[in-house]
């Protein structure tokens, strides 16, 4: 156990490596001197002191890197040379929009998935079973840049329940800020729901036809009971599982709702810093979301390891 | 968006693959394969084929068919519904949206299909010999392509465009192949594992057969069933990510509006509400060929057998 987490954190370390090498690469994949596209109109003698001070562009690759690397360990992510904001204070602004929309919208999608997931296996292949596969299965191919404009031209434009676009902070009051964020949680939940209903109600038919619970049925237990006590547990691993894997469409669902929506969260942030080429920006902010990316993905499986022995095997 | 949710879960030639949009969890069972119960594949699955090979055949023959310039202004009829004029109507200004839909979907279908293409032969080649031969050269393509999926595509394509400027049909499809190779890799490994130990791969080996025999006329045929059935997969996700790319205004530019491109115009300034259509068609167009691979993957899933697993 304990060599295999040695082992995954290794990989973690070496992934996260190979990521920072290849963001600091990015700058070098500008046409020309990256000091011009990056200086951009502030192409001041001080700042392309400043610029260069930072990037360590006079000195070799390997020392750039070493240079870049050292000020990120130092918290200093780097800073826009158009709007003097730094990447640190960017994040601390879109992380929590980001930590919300995530959390609402796995809320919302495990809301709809169990019960749905746990009527279906009851009766495969039955009415209800039927038309949820089916429905979840027209979820698949709804990806976030389709749904999330249904959704705002049948609840804010038609029925004008909730605004179109903007974000309004806990601060302004709970009620204000989960108007804001409903909308976009739900355009995110749609890729979700259809991941954790199928997962789990395979997983729940499968368990359902174990002896366990043919013995449990045989005690005169009731079908609700042995649903709860005896078929969820051993089921639910597929849903931790689903949520690892359901990280990667809920990164590219939240850039998309988060542009649609107007939140200005990591995707958003990142999207406006590429239209106005602020590259420092969109580098520090590429570092942190790819990094953050793989460390939840390895603390899923991590969970999911610890959880359940039988995916230790390998 | 491309996660490999680990090492752990392949065991006995099954894949995780965490991926935007679109999700898979097979593994390849050997053993049923082709006596299954299901006598043919249904109609479900040729009515899709007959459907998406219509719409490849409409974005194809764009320029030869009767279809207005999907560039060109009519400003005598701006934002006017479905008509015999404009079947689809126009849009905000005064384009013809019929027009711009198949114009567009070019660039999706290319994106869509090109690089799984280029994908299904790099990682089908090199999936094909790791599987088959486990040894340093599996250990390190293993390595690599799980290395390859840590990295969310769509954040490395949109970034890497960023930098690598300017943009183009070409080196989208680069990145897409870049992208997909490793994902089509380990499910091309991971079947060929499953059935490189079977008794009549063992038995054609006994009876001295090359490797390329091997390979080629005993490994490939079973594989490639779990190859097809998950390269579409792999198109419809290229497709949601160009999407989504284009959608932010990030795929190819203009002039060549593509689906996303289309969708955004059309939820942008008050559009939505003047005229909903804008982006309702490149939407529906979308859905129904998503909709269209999805059910031919999961068509070919489970006449092959190749079953979806709980982990």
């Amino acid at each position: 156990m304990l060599r295999f987490i040695a082992t995954r954190l290794v990989q973690l370390v070496v992934i996260c490596f190979l990521i920072s090498v290849f963001a600091f690469l990015l700058v070098h994949l500008l046409p020309g001197d990256p000091t011009l596209a990056i200086l951009g109109p502030n192409d001041t003698p001080a700042s392309r002191a400043v610029l260069l001070h930072q990037l360590g562009l006079n000195k070799g690759l390997v020392a750039q890197y070493g240079t870049w690397i050292v000020n990120i360990f130092h918290g200093n992510l780097g800073a826009s040379f158009l709007t003097k904001q730094t990447v640190t204070n960017a994040l601390g602004v879109a992380v929590p929009i980001d930590l919300e929309l995530i959390v609402v919208s796995q809320v919302l999608a495990l809301i709809v998935a169990i019960p749905m997931a746990l009527v279906a296996a009851l009766r495969p292949n039955r009415i209800f079973d039927r038309v949820a596969t089916t429905s979840t299965f027209a979820m698949l191919s709804l990806p976030t840049f389709v749904a999330g404009p249904l959704l705002v031209l049948v609840f804010a434009v038609t029925l004008k329940w909730v605004p179109a676009t903007g974000f309004n902070r806990i601060s302004q009051g709970l009620g204000p800020n989960l108007k804001s964020v409903i909308l976009p949680s739900v355009a995110l939940a749609i890729g979700s729901i259809t991941v954790y209903y199928r997962l789990l109600r395979a997983d729940l038919i499968a368990t359902l036809q174990e002896d366990f619970v043919t013995m449990a049925r045989s005690k005169g237990l009731s079908t609700r009971y042995i649903l709860m006590r005896h078929v969820m547990r051993p089921s639910s691993f597929s849903l931790l599982a689903g949520a690892g894997i359901s990280i990667g469409t809920l990164f590219t669902g939240a850039f998309v709702v988060e542009v649609l929506f107007q939140l200005p969260g990591i995707g958003y942030q990142l999207v406006q810093a590429i239209y106005s080429r602020d590259y420092l920006v969109v580098q520090g902010m590429a570092l942190v979301a790819a990094v953050a990316f793989v460390v939840v993905n390895f603390g899923v499986d991590f969970l999911l390891t610890i959880l359940d022995p039988r995916v230790r095997r390998a | 968006m491309v996660s490999a949710t680990s090492g752990g879960f392949e065991t006995h030639g099954t894949v995780a693959l965490g991926l935007g949009g679109p999700e898979v969890v097979m593994s390849a069972v050997p053993g049923s394969g082709f006596l299954s119960k299901n006598k043919g594949l249904g109609i479900t699955f040729w009515v899709c084929l007959g459907w998406v090979v219509f719409m490849i055949l409409l974005a194809v023959l764009a320029s030869t068919l009767p279809l207005k310039a999907p560039n060109f202004q009519d400003y005598s009829a701006v934002n006017v519904g479905p008509s015999t004029h404009h079947l689809l109507g126009t849009d905000d200004l005064g384009r013809d949206l019929l027009s711009r839909v198949i114009f567009g979907s070019r660039v999706s279908l290319v994106i869509g299909f090109v690089p799984i293409l280029i994908g299904l032969v790099i990682g089908g080649a090199t999936g094909l010999l790791a599987g088959y031969r486990s040894g340093v050269a599996d250990t390190v393509l293993n390595a690599v392509s799980f290395v390859l999926l840590a990295f969310p595509a769509l954040l490395a394509i949109m970034v890497i465009e960023t930098f690598w400027k300017p943009v183009s049909l070409f080196k989208l499809t680069i990145m897409f192949a870049f992208v997909s190779s490793p994902l089509l890799f380990r499910v091309i490994r991971a079947t060929t594992l499953s059935f490189s130990s079977r008794e009549f791969v063992v038995a054609a080996r006994a009876t001295g057969a090359k490797t390329s025999r091997l390979l080629l006329r005993e490994l490939l045929p079973n594989v490639v069933p779990a190859a097809v059935s998950f390269a579409l997969i792999g198109v419809a996700l290229a497709i949601v990510l160009e999407g989504s790319l284009a959608y932010l205004g990030l795929s190819i530019g203009l002039p060549t509006s593509s689906l996303g491109n289309i969708i955004n115009d059309g939820v942008n300034s008050n559009n939505l509400s003047v005229n909903p259509y804008i982006a309702l068609w490149p939407s529906l167009y979308i859905f129904l060929l998503l909709t269209a691979l999805n059910l031919m993957a999961d068509r070919l899933r489970s006449y092959f057998d190749l079953r979806e697993v709980s982990l």
